[in-house]
């Protein structure tokens, strides 16, 4: 009985994390700039990765198997934010403007303040 | 419907929507329209990719193949961090030049 209500909940579970990763990957196709994008990608597509390790973790009945499932999770929340700061990071410097519907720019306005206080 | 079954069911849907992510960050790779948006969904590709090994390794029992999603995970990340470096090194370069 147990046995079987874990893996109707392992199925639920795999269902839900490719549904993030679809929804992911739709959010990279339709919005309108780079930094929005990154959200989409590195908010649910992390989830959704997350959400499948897991799915594998409840699924495989086996406790080597659900600790390398929780160590790949636990990789990944560590390693999408760190990537996408970086990637983000790195283009703003690099000169790409967000979009004109963003209204909120903080590093221009420390760097505004920066320069008013030298 | 028993859990054997339902399972597969599970595993074949899930790895039909994944097909479309893949699909759908394809498309954001060839359409651009900077190098930032193809590395982002390069990124996200790889995130991808571990879910059709981890639905794959739920279909066929193998899961050996979570080994090869951990290494997927390493290598994505190392992947984004020197493009990311790379991006803003091209920058720095462009403005000395």
């Amino acid at each position: 009985m147990l046995h079987s209500l874990a893996l109707y909940v392992g199925g639920i579970v795999l269902l839900a994390g490719s549904l993030f990763v679809l929804m992911a990957a739709i959010g990279v196709l339709r919005l309108p700039d780079l930094y929005t994008r990154m959200h989409a990608a590195s908010k649910a597509g992390a989830v959704g990765g997350g959400l499948l390790l897991l799915a594998v973790a409840v699924l495989g009945q086996d406790a080597a198997i659900a600790v390398r499932a929780v160590i790949g999770i636990v990789f990944l929340l560590l390693t999408t934010p760190l990537s996408a700061h970086l990637l983000a990071r790195a283009s703003y410097l690099a000169g790409y403007k967000p979009g004109s519907e963003t209204v909120a720019d903080d590093i221009a306005i420390n760097a505004e303040q920066n320069s008013a206080n030298k | 419907m028993s859990a054997e079954l339902f399972i597969d069911w599970m595993s074949l849907a899930s790895l039909v929507l994944l097909a479309l992510a893949l699909l759908l960050s394809l498309a954001r790779i060839i359409i651009g329209p900077t190098l930032s948006d193809r590395v982002l969904a390069l990124d996200l590709l790889t995130v991808v990719a571990m879910g059709f090994i981890g639905a794959i390794a739920v279909r066929t029992g193998l899961t050996l193949y979570l080994d090869i999603a951990i290494a997927l995970a390493l290598l994505g990340f190392l992947a984004t961090v020197a493009l990311a470096r790379y991006i803003l090194l091209r920058a720095q370069r462009g403005e000395n030049a």
